[in-house]
């Protein structure tokens, strides 16, 4: 069996922590997005303003909490998950288990939010500059020919019938990994835009930064629905790993030795 | 103990024991300390980019909000505030006192005759909501500048009528603090009109800090009294705010 040398050590460096400080901002974030959970559109949104979505709860009788969403308009029964979280009938838009702290603390979950958030920003700059030096960001750069529908379109199916690349086609990224990882990278980009259009302090330093994508209230939006799409990245991406060679992925993402599948 | 049986509840102990074992390590005091260092930094961070006198962003009218949430104490539980209220506190006065040269007492009327600033501006709640208003008041700076502060001032510290913690104790009284670059930016006012009416009780009638470019709970309410000191060592939890005492980051810029 031969292994290969497959990802570089900055690749591997930034992926792990930066793995670890998205799932951190990630359920600090659903914390602080329970201290207001609704998402408004413009430069101000309140409660009693429309909203785009809204987590809440409503008395169902005989002393039970219904968890009510509403999304654009249309109202879900989410008891048990979002609204009401099930085993103690709390009132609470996203339950414990996906937030931290588990129990409501918005004063800690922001000093987390935002201590992680420095990690994160460091990191990204440092493997975008390393990547561009080392090249790593070309080879993650489709190529014309690439982008054709037709060549998409086979991956997709492809990557539906499970059939991965094998041998030396395996030591290098197809369009749909191309696209998701540049995707995801350009997603991470419009979280951190997005999270410093929030700050009162940033707003006043850059007023147009708000005002670009339509006030402090769209970009909490898009601060959310960016985070719904890095989610789902993740999602695909943990399944990609599983059904690809767990071991060989893995051990490709800690040491950088793969073993190229015949 | 009851001992799990199903794999769900299995694999729900062990979420909970994690989660647990998260919470454990998130308020450790080493922690603590770590996430206090991350504050002075987004700090210093920010004062580098903003500077000392880039302006909030102002609003039009058409911009103000129709709904704008009262938060936190929305009236103060004592019968003479009550009574000077309904009478449209002629009895109320607000102190200046601490590191400053000349000791200030001043009346409703009085700050209304000091030359006065008017903004519309966006109010950004911790939770993460968001309201514009109109607000109206004499400059602060101008306020520290006619008690002129002795060189050890560092802060100013606004001590409230409320009583947010609704406890007995000092530290139940709400109180706020700003340093001095925000205490004499341009927009920091004392309000005494919201969209051109008399500011409202539960926004903190008769005076209310705006210090914009930070978060909401900077805003101090009903305000007695202004006090120009070194070091928040002798305030309540030390911390230099009521929310700050309870884990909230005194620099609210972000």
């Amino acid at each position: 069996m031969t292994l290969i040398k497959r990802h570089r050590l900055p690749t591997r460096l930034w992926h792990w922590v930066n793995a670890l400080a998205v799932i951190l901002l990630i359920m600090t974030g659903l914390q602080i997005f329970n201290a207001h959970p609704m998402l408004h559109w413009g430069k101000a949104g309140n409660y009693g303003d429309p909203s785009l979505l809204l987590i809440g709860s409503a008395d169902a009788g005989n002393g039970r909490l219904q968890g009510i969403t509403q999304v654009l308009g249309h109202q879900f029964d989410t008891t048990g998950v979002l609204g009401v979280s099930a085993p103690g009938q709390t009132a609470i838009a996203f339950p414990a288990w996906a937030t931290l702290p588990g129990p409501r603390n918005l004063a800690l979950a922001r000093q987390i939010h935002f201590f992680t958030a420095w990690i994160f920003v460091a990191g990204l700059i440092a493997f975008l500059a390393l990547s561009l030096a080392n090249r790593h960001l070309r080879e993650l750069t489709p190529a014309r020919a690439e982008l054709a529908p037709r060549h998409i379109w086979h991956d997709i199916v492809q990557h539906a019938r499970l059939r991965f690349p094998r041998g030396e086609d395996a030591a290098r990224y197809h369009i749909l990994q191309k696209l998701a990882y540049l995707g995801v990278i350009l997603l991470l980009l419009l979280m951190i835009y997005t999270g410093l259009c929030m700050s009162p302090g940033m707003n006043a330093a850059a007023p147009w930064m708000p005002a670009l994508v339509g006030g402090r209230q769209s970009a909490r939006t898009l601060h959310f629905l960016a985070m719904t799409g890095i989610v789902a990245f993740i999602l695909v991406h943990l399944a990609m790993v599983l059904l690809s060679g767990p071991f060989n992925q893995m051990r490709g993402m800690i040491t950088g030795r793969f073993r190229l599948p015949q | 103990m009851t001992v799990p049986t199903s794999r769900r509840a299995l694999l729900g102990l062990g979420a909970a024991t994690l989660v647990a074992g998260c919470d454990r390590l998130a308020t450790a005091p080493a922690t603590v300390d770590l996430l206090g260092h991350t504050e002075k930094l987004t700090k210093a961070a920010q004062r580098l980019l903003i500077g000392r006198t880039a302006l909030a962003a102002e609003f039009d009218r058409a911009d103000i909000s129709r709904n704008f949430r009262a938060n936190g104490s929305i009236n103060v539980d004592d019968i003479d505030y009550q009574a000077d209220a309904a009478r449209g506190f002629p009895d109320w006065r607000l102190e200046v006192t601490g590191l400053v040269k000349t000791p200030l007492s001043l009346s409703l009327a009085d700050l209304r005759a000091l030359p006065q600033r008017a903004q519309i501006t966006r109010h950004d709640c911790v939770e993460g909501w968001s309201a514009i208003a109109e607000w109206q008041g004499p400059q602060l700076g101008a306020l520290l500048a006619r008690a002129g502060l002795l060189p050890n001032a560092r802060y100013a510290v606004f001590h409230c009528a409320d009583n947010l913690g609704g406890g007995l104790s000092e530290g139940d009284r709400y109180y706020e603090s700003i340093d001095l670059i925000d205490a004499f930016h341009p927009q920091t006012i004392l309000a005494h009109r919201m969209n051109g009416a008399p500011l409202g009780i539960p926004h903190g009638a008769p005076l209310r800090l705006r210090v914009e470019r930070q978060l909401g709970y900077k805003q101090a309410k009903y305000i007695l009294r202004i006090d120009l000191v070194d070091s928040f060592a002798a305030l309540a939890g030390g911390k230099g705010g009521f929310w700050e005492d309870r884990g909230y980051e005194w620099y609210a810029g972000i």
